[in-house]
């Protein structure tokens, strides 16, 4: 048994999102017997961790602070043992344009992109580079900001004269947005669980946004607008090949303990792609970790257990 | 909950108890969902729902709110009339009330609507929970899945999920300086007619509308009042502002020009008393109202007979036209502020509305600028806004938004619209440098609240129509 504070909420604008993931671990660890410190994140967080002294820290939260490393490094600066990734990992992955170029590198396949900050804009005049990037991408092209959960701020811009307002909204988000060459296909995503004999890639996953609206995101995060099929239905080579990708993935942004890793099957070829990696990904009762987990028979409370387990079997930093 | 009555705190309960007790599984949603009705599919929870959430933190400058300001209200006040309801009538007032509510509340109801020149017999009167019960119970009544409401674009934001609820087709038409756009009514009345259709009712808030901020004009009430009778067409006014003017001519409500024949009124203790209360009104052609009186019982029974008891004692005890008076001398100071600061700090591509009352202002951004992205650049800078869609049910309001001016006080305001200023400015900055269109120069600061006196619908700009598409 153990002393756990569970980190969830925080300013991030999935704050919502992971008062659900939150709740649902803490309800997990207390049938555990564990002992159990709910930390809604903020100013006091230091303070707050000083004053509950716990052995580890379940970290529930998503977007900013919570993923991209920030709160890990306040972690690793106490001395408190936590779930999931590192601060490295976690800025990687949070971050699309260092993940993308890090996959990259490694080999493997992720769409093509240009990325930019809002300073290339301003001051160095990137958007004349704008008609040779949309010529090189071909349309609709896809306008993300780097570092933001759940899609927002995604679009697709389906000609030139959209690029502009994608692009603009896209820094509503983050001070860096990236043009993405759009994938139509299939949307997979592939749950990495750590355990003792190394990381497992559990079932995968298919969502189908319903409508068939190709381009209406919203419809992904929007319950009853979206079925997921687990495990999907797709032939053994690539379901293997799907799952080998996801572990490749894992491995080259350094994850640790848990993370998804979201893929595209394009249509024609039946390549598949790395879109992007969360180092956490919702926990909650719709979310896809725990269907996948599910459906591979390990159940919540038993996901719980592991990932705190290996929170406390790894060495600090 | 609505946008409009989240008030400050909410949402930010991480450690609330009962939250941390669910048990359920994807299975088990999947079990539940396949009991919901279908109405509930129209009930949505959006990304922007959740950002709207985080606006209730306490370091964010929320002009997102509806909220009056309730501090004018005197606790010592509030103690007093309380106890006195505890001490005279505290078995009365621990009993259920009538349905349609207490007669000596008729009667304070019957002196406010005097108040703007109504004339209604307290037989004709419906005690409800808040005015946001008459929207419900007019739908209950009214509407059978499919059915049209016609209403304003943009329209009261915390209607619409009681119009999604009840699966209306929602037509909204556009408004101007003057309100809704009478003309453009009577097109889309015969379009609707060509294809056999007719509207249950007119949805409007003629005077100091949520959102917009505009006041339909005289002109229009009386063709609006007019066309009701000679197409036989119920009209929903919803008033919860009218005695909140600060400048221009009192106008007639659209029921006292048509004497309740067409008109179904809406009223609401919750803007010159207090919206804790939850009580508000409605006054019907008796037929109506005998339905909406049975909606209710099955609704609730009756609206709490203690508020109804405190309501009795305080217009019984107090004046509640000084009250009044203070909340609007407050909020006219607090209108003018915003003015001031919005013609200070939003870039010359923005316009928006000068309302002679109520609480809102509705500004229009550049076509390019989504206020459903931008709302995520502005919490960065702590401050908050409604985005336009959430005032329609077709995707339009994209550039558009929604400030409160009551419940915030005049520094807050300054430096939550000189905070918004500042991002909206970045992005006007940001499209120029991408496209190479020059941002137009910044216009000069005059006072806008005085140029607001002067000519009360000077650059009143059309409420904007947003191209479909993009997201």
């Amino acid at each position: 048994m153990s002393r756990v504070a569970v980190l969830e909420g925080g300013q991030s604008l999935e704050r919502q999102v992971s008062l659900r993931s939150g709740a649902r671990v803490r309800e997990a660890l207390e049938r555990l017997g564990h002992d159990v410190i709910a930390i809604d994140v903020g100013p006091d967080l230091v303070e707050r961790l000083g004053a509950a002294r716990p052995d580890v820290a379940f970290v529930a939260l998503h977007g900013r602070d919570g993923e991209d490393g920030t709160v890990q490094e306040i972690l690793e600066l106490v001395g408190i043992p936590y779930t999931a990734s590192g601060p490295s990992a976690c800025m990687r992955c949070m971050d699309k344009v260092l993940a993308k170029h890090a996959l990259r590198d490694a080999g493997l396949p992720t769409p093509d992109f240009y990325a930019f900050s809002q300073t290339a804009f301003e001051s160095l005049g990137a958007a004349h580079a704008l008609p040779a990037i949309e010529e090189r991408l071909d349309f609709p092209v896809v306008v993300k900001p780097a570092a933001q959960g759940s899609a927002l701020g995604i679009r697709f811009a389906p000609s030139a004269a959209a690029v502009p307002a994608a692009i603009v909204a896209a820094f509503s988000y983050d001070t860096k947005v990236l043009l993405e060459r759009h994938i139509s296909g299939r949307e997979l995503a592939v749950s990495v669980l750590d355990g003792p004999e190394g990381p497992e890639a559990l079932p995968v996953v298919e969502a189908i946004p319903r409508g068939g609206d190709r381009y209406d995101f919203e419809a992904r995060y929007e319950i009853g607008r979206t079925d997921f099929v687990c495990p999907a239905e797709l032939d053994d080579d690539t379901t293997r090949d799907a799952q080998q990708l996801a572990l490749d993935a894992y491995h080259v942004l350094g994850c640790y303990g848990f993370a998804r890793i979201d893929l595209m099957r394009e249509g024609v070829t039946g390549d598949l792609t790395v879109l992007e990696a969360n180092a956490i990904p919702g926990l909650t009762e719709t979310s896809l970790l725990p269907q996948a987990a599910e459906a591979a028979g390990i159940s919540f409370a038993a996901f719980v257990e592991r990932v705190l387990d290996l929170a406390l079997a790894r060495t600090p930093a | 909950m609505t946008i409009d009555e989240t008030p400050r705190g909410s949402g930010s309960g991480g450690e609330s108890p009962g939250m941390g007790r669910s048990r359920t599984t994807a299975r088990d949603l999947e079990r539940y969902a396949g009991l919901f009705a279908r109405r509930t599919q129209g009930m949505k929870s959006s990304a922007m729902r959740d950002m709207m959430a985080i606006t209730a933190r306490p370091e964010i400058i929320s002009l997102a709110g509806g909220l009056p300001d309730t501090t004018t209200f005197p606790a010592e006040d509030v103690a007093a009339l309380m106890a006195r309801v505890a001490a005279d009538a505290s078995a009365r007032a621990l009993q259920y009330a009538p349905t349609e509510g207490m007669d000596e509340l008729k009667a304070c109801i019957v002196e406010v609507m005097a108040g703007e020149d109504m004339d209604v017999a307290t037989d004709e009167l419906l005690v409800t929970s808040g005015g946001q019960q008459v929207i419900d119970l007019v739908c209950k009544t009214l509407v059978d899945p499919g059915d049209v409401i016609v209403a304003e674009g943009p329209t009261y934001p915390g209607a619409v999920p009681t119009f999604s609820a009840y699966e209306a087709d929602v037509v909204q038409i556009e408004m101007d300086a003057d309100g809704m756009r009478i003309e453009l009514l009577e097109d889309t009345l015969d379009r609707l007619a060509r294809d056999g259709r007719t509207p249950k009712f007119i949805y409007t808030v003629p005077t100091f509308h949520n959102p917009a901020g505009v006041t339909m004009s005289l002109e229009r009430r009386r063709r609006l009042v007019r066309l009701a009778a000679e197409r036989e067409l119920l009209v929903l006014e919803d008033n919860p502002y009218g005695l909140l003017r600060y400048t221009g001519d009192r106008l007639p409500p659209l029921y006292a020009l048509d004497r309740g024949e067409y008109v179904i009124y809406l009223g609401t203790f919750s803007k010159i008393l207090s919206p804790g209360l939850r009580l508000g009104w409605t006054a019907a052609p008796r037929p109506v109202l005998d339905k909406l009186n049975l909606g209710k019982q099955g609704a609730d029974l009756c609206s709490s007979t203690f508020g109804q008891h405190f309501v009795v004692e305080y217009f019984a005890q107090r004046n509640w036209r000084d009250l009044l008076g203070r909340l609007r001398e407050l909020y006219r100071r607090r209108r003018d502020t915003m003015l001031d600061a919005l013609a200070e700090h939003l870039p010359h591509e923005t316009d928006w509305t000068r309302p002679e009352g109520g609480m809102f202002i509705w500004a229009t951004l550049p076509d390019y600028i989504d206020t459903s992205d931008l709302l995520a650049r502005a919490l960065r800078e702590h401050v908050a806004f409604v985005p336009g869609r959430a005032a329609y049910l077709d995707g339009r309001g994209g550039s558009s938004m929604r400030l409160n001016f009551a419940g915030v006080s005049e520094d807050d305001l300054r430096e939550g619209i000189r905070r918004i200023g500042k991002v909206v400015s970045e992005q006007v900055g940001l499209y120029s440098t991408l496209t190479g269109v020059e941002p137009v120069p910044r216009r000069h600061a005059g006072s806008a609240a005085d140029a607001a006196e002067a000519a009360p619908t000077a650059r009143v700009l059309p409420l904007r129509r947003q191209a479909g598409g993009e997201r």
